[in-house]
């Protein structure tokens, strides 16, 4: 089976209501590692992660996978999107959908539940979990299908510390055994301790991207420095 | 105000004497409202979960349509079935007209659009919840309507059960289609009609707690149906 | 959520087995007169036959005769009941029995009608004293009598005023308005005297032979409604027109007053 990378974006342009709120933007993803996607608010991050996922529509140019297979790409929501069922049928699902047999259901879920915690509230509704619960939960539903890149929209932003720290130790975990990461953050703290590489988006394009330790140290551009040192950028 | 005592009265001692003719007509208003219940739900929960779904070109019109069929007089809707039914018009081979089935058709008829409406409404509402998971997940557009009737199922169960009060109270229609003839046609509501047009008011009013009873003593069963199954989000 | 699908299933499922059954068309002033309830159980043991009676307006009736929708047609207009033989929907009228209608209305009487002295003088003095009088005004049998008691009267009420009021319901329902409006009103005896709410009305005038009420028996024309049983209805004629009709009909009484006068002749 070939590989599912490079993703590869050329010249994607997303307009709405006549208003360019991304492009034209050019990115190559290899295999490896941890993206992280940062830049102002209404930069084009979200939107960002979204083409790349395929569920917002371009206005122009192309997302391209070397091989398009979307069950191995997963998304996780800003505010964790939980369906109304138990926690344990929260995970059930996208395996569901896929029709896995029901054996192979049943030990991922255990898996899944014992690596977030959660197998004692695997009976309860899942509306009914914390804020930090539900996001681990999302997370772990998102990974279920064993995707091989996964695409985090600011995953933490509503969290406390406690849940941040949780949250980071199972993406370093999952990163560490092979699964992409693309994310975006406004957490300058946690871009450091995630990324490999860094895409700096300003006013929907990417004004500056490279490997993380490089730009962290020695900014390319005059905006990017004022952002790492938390000036507004404009 | 004597005559509403007296009404009580005559259906306590319809109902504690076990009156014959009480329940066979009981049971018909039963058979002919509930058969009639599950053909419209099934027509109209996926037609209104279709509707939230989906978005084509004259998806706004069909729903001002569906709306503004709920307030079709049922009077209208009985004449057009037994001019269809009649032996002198176009289905009048099928010899359905004077029949339960008659009666069937054209409550399915009044009640579609007012399950379809209410099933639209908070459809609409669960997709919004649901829908960028559903769409990152991949989703089918089948796969997407069976979720959402699943998990909506208890305000669906409200819409069914918002199309069982307008069915089983419904009177105008069923007169025209059925015949009201007795042993074989007549129900609750027709009985009440004829039994008001001889003057018995205390009867009719009897009939008509007994038909206020049965249709609280089914809210009652079909939600405590739906509760025993799986303990609730609410 | 199965076990709701189950319940329903059960409720559902189960449909009533059929004897040897037709179809009747009667008026509303038949079936109130309780008679129904005598005769149905005689034929039914007679000749295990079950007769479904569609209760309805005259011109109702004769509509479901005209479609097809039943087997024969029990009413009493005689005019309208010709015209319908005449149009080839019905092969002939059979008359069964009769009844009379009275004028019902406020027992202060403010017309006056006790002491009329014909069912005309009756209905003159309503629109000279303009009491209110409630119509069927639903083209039924009983309101085409009321028509041509009106026209006899040299009256026409439609064009009267407001004390004419036409209801456009059966029997029940007019015998209702005239009770809550303390009216006047045209019925048939044996509707009047089956029904429960006369507060404050009573039987003010009857005996006038031009209010006498004939009822003929329909059979549907089987060459134009080929599925039509006319068998049965033939059944059903011969027994309507029998002794033993006749003396259930002739018997029939509430609170000991007798409601029809059989009259049918025997072929």
């Amino acid at each position: 089976m070939t590989a599912v990378f490079p993703l590869k974006l050329d010249r994607v342009l997303v307009r709405r209501q006549s208003k360019t709120v991304l492009g034209p933007v050019d990115l190559v993803l290899d295999p490896q590692g941890a993206t992280i996607v940062i830049g102002p608010n209404g930069s084009g991050k979200t939107t960002l992660l979204r083409v790349m996922h395929g569920i917002e529509r371009t206005s122009g140019g192309t997302v391209s996978w070397a091989r398009d297979d979307p069950a191995k790409h997963a998304f996780v929501f800003q505010t964790p999107i939980v369906i109304r069922r138990t926690v344990a049928d929260n995970l059930a699902y996208p395996l569901k959908l896929v029709k896995t047999p029901k054996d192979q259901i049943a030990a991922a879920v255990d898996h899944w539940l014992a690596r977030i915690g959660l197998l004692g509230s695997r009976n309860n509704q899942a509306a009914r979990l914390s804020g930090g619960e539900r996001q681990k939960l999302a997370i772990a539903r998102a990974l279920i299908r064993k995707p091989d890149v996964l695409f985090l929209d600011e995953p933490c932003a509503n969290l406390d510390g406690h849940a941040t720290r949780e949250i980071e130790a199972l993406l370093h975990e999952v990163a560490g055994a092979g699964t992409r990461l693309v994310m975006a953050t406004h957490d300058m703290g946690q871009a450091r301790r995630l990324a490999r590489d860094l895409v700096f988006l300003l006013d929907g394009k990417i004004h500056e991207s490279g490997a993380a330790d490089a730009l962290f140290a020695a900014p390319g551009t005059a905006e990017l420095a004022a952002f790492l040192r938390g000036d507004i950028v404009t | 105000m004597i005559e509403i005592l007296e009404g009580l009265k005559a259906a306590f001692q319809l109902v504690v004497g076990f009156d014959a003719e009480l329940w066979e007509i009981s049971l018909r208003s039963l058979r002919v409202t509930l058969s009639a219940l599950v053909i419209a739900s099934v027509i109209a929960i996926p037609l209104g979960t279709y509707l939230a779904v989906q978005r084509f070109r004259f998806r706004r019109f069909v729903i001002s349509l569906i709306n503004a069929l709920m307030g079709l007089p049922p009077v209208v809707v009985g004449l057009v079935v037994y001019i269809l039914l009649s032996r002198s018009g176009p289905f009048g081979v099928l010899d359905l007209l004077f029949t339960p089935t008659a009666m069937i058709i054209a409550q399915v008829i009044i009640i579609t659009p007012v399950i379809a409406s209410i099933a639209h409404q908070s459809m609409r509402e669960l997709w919004a919840e649901y829908h960028d998971l559903l769409i990152s997940l991949n989703t089918s557009k089948r796969q997407r309507i069976l979720t959402l009737i699943y998990d909506g199922r208890r305000n669906l169960l409200t819409a069914a059960l918002a199309g069982f009060g307008r069915a089983i109270g419904e009177v105008g229609a069923i007169m025209i289609v059925g015949g009201n003839i007795d042993h074989v046609t007549r129900v609750l509501t027709t009985a009440i009609a004829l039994e008001t047009g001889k003057g018995d008011f205390a009867l009719a009013l009897g009939l008509g707690f007994v038909l206020i009873g049965i249709a609280i003593l089914v809210n009652i069963a079909i939600h405590s149906l739906s509760r025993t199954e799986r303990e609730g989000r609410w | 959520m199965k076990r709701i699908f189950i319940t329903l299933a059960f409720l559902v499922c189960g449909q009533v087995a059929a004897a040897d059954s037709m179809r009747m068309a009667v008026t509303t002033s038949f079936e109130n007169s309780g008679l129904a309830d005598v005769l149905l159980p005689a034929i039914k043991e007679d000749l295990d036959l079950e007769v479904q009676l569609l209760v309805v307006g005259t011109g109702q009736a004769l509509r479901l005769g005209e479609a097809g929708d039943v087997e024969a047609i029990l009413v009493h207009s005689k005019a309208a009941e010709e015209a319908f033989v005449a149009a080839g929907h019905g092969t002939y009228r059979r008359e069964i029995m009769y009844n009379d209608f009275v004028v019902v209305g406020p027992v202060a009487d403010g017309a006056g009608i006790a002491d009329a002295t014909s069912a005309a003088d009756a209905l003159t003095r309503i629109a000279q004293t303009q009491a209110p009088f409630v119509s069927r005004g639903d083209d039924s049998g009983t309101h085409k009598a009321e028509r041509a008691l009106w026209a006899a009267a040299g009256v026409d009420p439609e064009a009267a005023g407001t004390w004419y009021r036409s209801v456009g319901a059966g029997m029940g329902a007019a015998l209702n308005t005239a009770s809550g409006l303390n009216a006047y009103v045209l019925s048939d005896r044996a509707s009047w005297l089956n029904f429960g709410n006369k507060s404050g009305l009573g039987l003010l005038y009857s005996g006038d032979p031009a209010l006498f009420n004939q009822y003929a028996f329909l059979p549907v024309n089987p060459d134009k409604h080929a599925h039509v049983r006319n068998d049965l209805a033939m059944q059903l004629e011969n027994w309507l027109t029998s002794p033993q009709a006749a003396e259930l009909i002739d018997g029939y009484t509430i609170e000991g007053e007798a409601l029809f006068v059989f009259n049918a002749v025997a072929e």
